[in-house]
């Protein structure tokens, strides 16, 4: 499954991750995130070396069900102190900038 | 008692004392922050102490003790915690900008448990922003020093644990692990740190970095400390979903003197290339000193060390892209000002917020979760962590542990890290692949370089075997590393 990504990583590339990480880049950041990125996945890329033919994907280490459990109220209402790390508050509610024009 | 002798006291130490009323919990607290004041100006190990709170905890509590409501072995026992612990009332930083002034509303269950033991809460330490970073140098609140060298860094993450316990700034401390962020500073900084098995501690309130990945666990100054804070902090949580119910955690008893039969193995892979001949040697000679105990050592091939950290950095950025989608600007954190409409005001506050290692692992793991990447590059490195752990798993058939070093060198100088990031992860290469099995591990001191730089032990149990670590680890420290 050897792709060699490293070479490949444009401009474009790194236009689009950033859409989907929401993180705004400057130019120079730009440019510094391409060649970050082509570094790690050179080395990242070490893994195809590897025949993974019929080994499961292991995403935990022990075998994990569903828990469970009734939905009840246990903390009370935290509202007050919730809302006080908001960065922005009215009338006990989240204050966000303009969604719908 | 005089406020040298009693910082002289291992945390165990002091709650005895305390018990049996030669100080108190409020003296042994005016001790710690005396300390504080008179270094922390220099090592900066704390991005927030509460002097007051402490003191007032520390009241509360001494009452407690008198009164016999509080009778174990770290009641009155001053206790620093690492800015990723979610503290009610008190603020947890991430040592980022995103969360300079977040309060949370409720306390991770390892600091409940360790409020239920007593244990006296003296302030939130530095650490790599977010986890991110093997140095403490990632940090927005600025670089902590390391307390045996001050132009060497602590190491990281919990950099600001373990210099806070190697400087005697509290007495023992909380870190949290993903890829070895509690057992390399604690090699760097000549202090005792454990990873428990995954699931032994509950994550609920740690501000997740790599969820598969996390483990809370002890920084103390040694491993009776750590055995006895490791009992404290481990316990089942139905609020975290990967909590364990164990019944074996009594870990305390596992501080035996005795290795008679037990068999270490010693990876080969682990003192290849790259491995600096003197941590080389003091951790050879520490297996020679277990083997004078009546250990059994055997060297083997552990295979796959150097896909680990391939399939590491994948696997931690692909979850930290993930987790950190949170950071959004709107219910707490910073906000970047303007009113541009929502989606501008996301990307601007997650720009501004984050540094740039937090950026560059968002970056690597968005890309990897992508869509026409995610088979090839984040389902490939859950295959190949399966492979690591069947290596271990081959290796724990034979062995009760593994031995070798915690990093390829002892700690580096300041600003000598951070502008070569592939070269700092390389340096990680022998504690991440215990993450991605989700083993325990102990680090453990064992030596200093012709710097006076600490050596670190490092030794690997099978899941739920901490005890027969601590024991060996035990076992070692009494004898001070001499045959």
């Amino acid at each position: 499954m050897g792709i060699a990504m490293a070479d490949n990583i444009t401009n474009e590339t790194i236009d689009y991750v950033s859409i989907l990480a929401k993180l705004e880049l400057t130019g120079e950041e730009r440019e510094g995130a391409r060649r970050d990125m082509c570094r790690m996945l050179e080395y990242i890329d070490k893994m195809s070396e590897l025949d993974t033919e019929g080994v499961e994907p292991m995403s935990h280490v022990f075998p994990l069900q569903n828990v469970f459990r009734e939905d009840e109220v246990t903390g009370g209402d935290g509202s007050g102190d919730t809302l006080k790390n908001a960065p922005g508050e009215r009338e006990n509610m989240f204050l966000v900038p303009r969604t719908f024009d | 008692m005089e406020k040298s002798e009693i910082l002289s006291l291992s945390a165990v130490g002091l709650g005895a004392a305390v018990r049996s009323g030669k100080t108190t919990a409020v003296e042994a607290t005016e001790a710690v922050l005396e300390q504080i004041e008179e270094y922390d100006g220099e090592y900066r190990c704390y991005v927030t102490v509460d002097p007051e709170g402490a003191l007032r905890k520390a009241a509360l509590v001494q009452k407690r003790i008198e009164a016999g409501e509080l009778t174990g072995p770290l009641a009155g026992v001053p206790v620093a915690l690492k800015d990723n612990l979610c503290t009610a009332g008190m603020r947890t930083t991430c040592s980022s900008k995103m969360l300079e002034n977040y309060v949370p509303a409720f306390s991770a269950e390892a600091v409940r448990n360790l409020e239920r033991a007593g244990a006296v809460i003296i302030g939130k330490t530095n650490m790599d922003e977010f986890a991110m970073g093997s140095t403490t140098e990632t940090s927005y609140f600025g670089v902590t020093k390391n307390p045996r060298n001050p132009q060497h860094v602590p190491g990281g993450s919990s950099g600001g644990s373990a210099a806070a316990v190697a400087a005697r700034e509290c007495f023992f401390a909380l870190g949290s692990d993903t890829g070895g962020s509690i057992r390399q500073p604690a090699s760097y900084c000549g202090v005792v740190g454990m990873k428990p098995t995954y699931g032994t501690v509950s994550r609920y309130g740690l501000v997740t970095y790599g969820s598969s990945l996390d483990q809370i666990g002890p920084l103390t100054g040694n491993v009776e400390d750590c055995a006895v804070v490791m009992e404290q902090i481990a316990s089942y949580d139905r609020k975290d979903s990967t909590s364990l119910r164990r019944e074996d955690t009594d870990f305390s008893r596992a501080l035996v003197e005795d290795v008679k039969g037990m068999k270490i193995g010693i990876p080969q892979d682990y003192f290849r290339e790259g491995l600096d001949p003197q941590v080389r040697a003091a951790v050879l000679k520490a297996a020679a000193v277990l083997r004078e105990k009546g250990a059994v050592t055997e060297e083997f091939d552990l295979s796959l060390v150097e896909y680990a950290i391939p399939a590491y950095y994948t696997i931690a950025s692909a979850e930290a892209s993930s987790n950190l989608e949170r950071f959004d600007g709107i219910k707490y954190g910073f906000r970047a000002g303007g009113e541009e409409g929502l989606h501008q005001m996301y990307k601007k506050t997650r720009s501004l917020g984050f540094g740039p290692e937090v950026k560059r692992r968002i970056m690597l793991g968005s890309f990897v979760l992508s869509s026409g990447y995610y088979d090839a590059y984040y389902l490939k490195a859950l295959r190949v962590k399966a492979m690591i752990k069947e290596a271990f798993d081959r290796a724990f058939a034979k062995y009760d542990c593994i031995l070798g070093p915690v990093a390829p060198t002892t700690a580096p100088k300041l600003d000598a890290s951070l502008s070569d990031p592939m070269k700092m992860y390389l340096g990680d290469i022998y504690t991440i692949s215990v993450n991605l099995a989700g083993l325990p591990a102990i680090s453990l001191p064992c030596g200093t370089d012709s710097r006076g730089l600490p050596i670190g032990l490092h030794l690997i149990g099978d899941s739920y075997q901490e005890k027969k670590l601590l024991r060996i680890a035990y076992t070692y420290e009494r004898t001070g590393g001499v045959v």
